[in-house]
């Protein structure tokens, strides 16, 4: 028994490091100075520690401002999905309505087709709506989202119906059922989804360098790539930029962990 | 008055409620698609000019070198992901899901955390990993061997595939494990109990009871991580420096697409190669799930 478990936990430990390895590199390598960066080959001593890489980020690329309009049009695209998206699974999981049956096999269906398919027409319509390089243009057509509506309908079929007929009983109107009733048990669920609404919409890159063109609105995934492009060399400043890029989604990660895995295996078990 | 106000709003909210759905619904998925079969027998010059071609763009995609290299690439990437990858996944899972284990959060943030950098990022990250004599990999691989090695992993043709592979095992493995962990979590424990008693080992209990009760969600994990490697472009795009990197050896079809229909303007081309893409990739799924026998259990 203890020699079954202490190898378990080798070879888990092994990969642990394995996995772990790139991004203490990467956070090692951000924080050191020009001369150290590949003289060491982890962390320099603390006394050579260095904010230099962060200083030519900021100065040879506008990364805070990338990352301001990173953090704006990620927030609103998971606002908008989460409310349109969750309104959507609410009608689907618990209401009979004319036209639900074609509405569950459509998206089905879509979800087989990859989304790039649609990528010219759909850069026509943005293109005709005059809507190419704007915000607009980048988050409406994906204001709902097919995967959000299943992940909440499925999680909604669960709510009791006694719960939502004593709602009735109180004179809620739907609406009301599904801001005051609905959504507030639907916690865990939003808390899954917002965290991957927002992973997607941050490291979205394919449609977002179609529709934007003009550099003050680059969002930190074209701009850092175009950053590589232009200074190919500077591999600090670019791991120093890596860095920044990730440490949002990996806070939101520590806050939203439990809902997270739950949300992510929740539709594969059940279905 | 009030009653019939609270009649008519019962029956038409579900109407309301998925209306922002069918609208956009119509106007950014349905629409692109139609119109996205139709683009496929033009040739075009970005959005204004357009000429009718028939079913050229595809006989010519069937003539097309690169297009040819594309596919074999992205192909090639899928294989792994679905034969090197996913059997690591699970083994990992099954790792993590014995009883003996202690910290099991521990270890499944430190596989899962990779998922959190996108792929852009992770693009970024790995362009630097990979350079010849500083990166990670060439050092860890000189501590190991004894010797410098100035391996250039992204400047030859032969070894762009295997580095992106790596690099999507490092991105992935940790993803796919967490289904095939709820995957096992969640067979029956009598079961096990059972098959012990019947005098079951480890390896036939694996085949008899695990197998079996994490089936479903096996062909769900595979079937979606085969069409996601069928949709690989960011990763080699970013990391190859916008290119397709030497003798386009990290050309995949998403970035053929791409370079014909956004940097060339040829949207028409670039739908039939987005058509030809969607027809392999449901042909692949649905063979899948015919394979594995959840065909009928599709609802």
């Amino acid at each position: 028994m203890g020699w079954q478990r202490t190898s378990l936990y080798a070879m888990l430990m092994l990969c642990a490091v394995v996995m772990l390895t790139p991004m203490a590199w990467l956070v090692a390598a951000a924080v050191k100075g020009p001369d150290d960066l590949f003289h060491y080959l982890f962390f320099a001593p603390l006394s050579r520690f260095s904010l230099y890489n962060f200083r030519q980020l900021f100065e040879q690329i506008p990364y805070v401002r990338f990352m301001i309009n990173s953090l704006f049009v990620s927030g609103a695209t998971v606002l908008v999905q989460l409310f349109f998206s969750s309104l959507g699974g609410f009608a689907l999981a618990k209401y009979e309505f004319v036209g639900k049956r074609v509405i569950m096999v459509l998206m089905l269906t879509t979800m087989m087709i990859p989304a790039q398919v649609m990528l010219a027409p759909m850069y026509e319509l943005i293109y005709a709506m005059g809507l190419v390089d704007s915000y607009v243009g980048l988050i409406v057509p994906g204001a709902v989202s097919v995967f959000g509506m299943f992940l909440f309908r499925q999680s909604m079929l669960d709510l009791p119906d006694d719960l939502l007929q004593a709602g009735r009983m109180d004179g809620c109107t739907e609406l009301r059922l599904y801001w005051d009733v609905v959504l507030p048990v639907q916690r865990p669920m939003i808390g899954a989804f917002c965290l991957i609404a927002f992973m997607g919409s941050w490291n979205n890159f394919l449609w977002p360098q179609i529709v934007l063109h003009s550099q003050e609105r680059f969002t930190l995934p074209i701009g850092l790539n175009q950053m590589v492009g232009l200074y190919a060399q500077e591999y600090g400043a670019m791991m120093a930029g890596t860095l920044l890029a990730v440490l949002p989604v990996v806070l939101l990660f520590f806050f939203l962990q439990k809902e997270f895995i739950s949300g992510l295996t929740s539709g594969a078990i059940k279905g | 008055m009030n009653t019939l106000f609270f009649r008519l709003q019962h029956r038409y909210a579900p109407y309301l409620f998925v209306a922002p759905f069918v609208v956009l619904f119509l106007t950014f998925t349905l629409y692109p698609i139609v119109k996205s079969i139709l683009l496929s027998f033009y040739i075009t010059n970005g959005p204004k000019s357009q000429v009718f071609v028939g079913w050229d763009n595809f006989r010519f995609l069937w003539g097309d070198p690169a297009f040819h290299k594309a596919v074999k690439n992205t192909c090639v990437y899928a294989l792994c992901s679905v034969f090197l990858q996913l059997p690591l996944s699970l083994g990992l899972a099954l790792l993590l899901n014995s009883r003996l284990v202690k910290g099991r959060d521990f270890f499944r943030f430190s596989f899962f955390s990779p998922h959190l950098v996108g792929q852009v990022f992770v693009a970024v990250l790995f362009s630097v990993v990979f350079i010849p004599k500083f990166g990670l990999l060439n050092r860890v691989l000189h501590a190991l061997v004894g010797t410098a090695i100035d391996t250039k992993w992204l400047g030859s043709p032969e070894l762009v595939m295997p580095a992106l592979v790596l690099t999507s095992l490092w991105m992935y493995v940790g993803f796919n494990m967490i289904y095939f962990l709820a995957a096992l979590q969640a067979v029956d424990k009598e079961l096990y109990e059972a098959a012990q008693v019947d005098g079951a080992g480890a390896f036939k209990q694996f085949v008899h009871v695990t197998l079996p009760g994490i089936r479903s969600v096996a062909v769900f994990v595979t079937v979606l991580s085969t069409i996601g490697s069928f949709q690989l472009f960011e990763l080699p795009y970013v990391m190859l420096g916008n290119t397709a990197g030497p003798d386009n050896a990290g050309l995949t079809v998403v970035m053929y697409l791409f370079q014909n229909g956004f940097i060339a303007g040829d949207l028409g081309y670039a739908s039939a190669i987005g058509w030809t893409l969607t027809m392999g990739v449901l042909v692949i799924s649905l063979a899948q799930m015919r394979l594995t026998g959840t065909w009928k259990k599709e609802s």
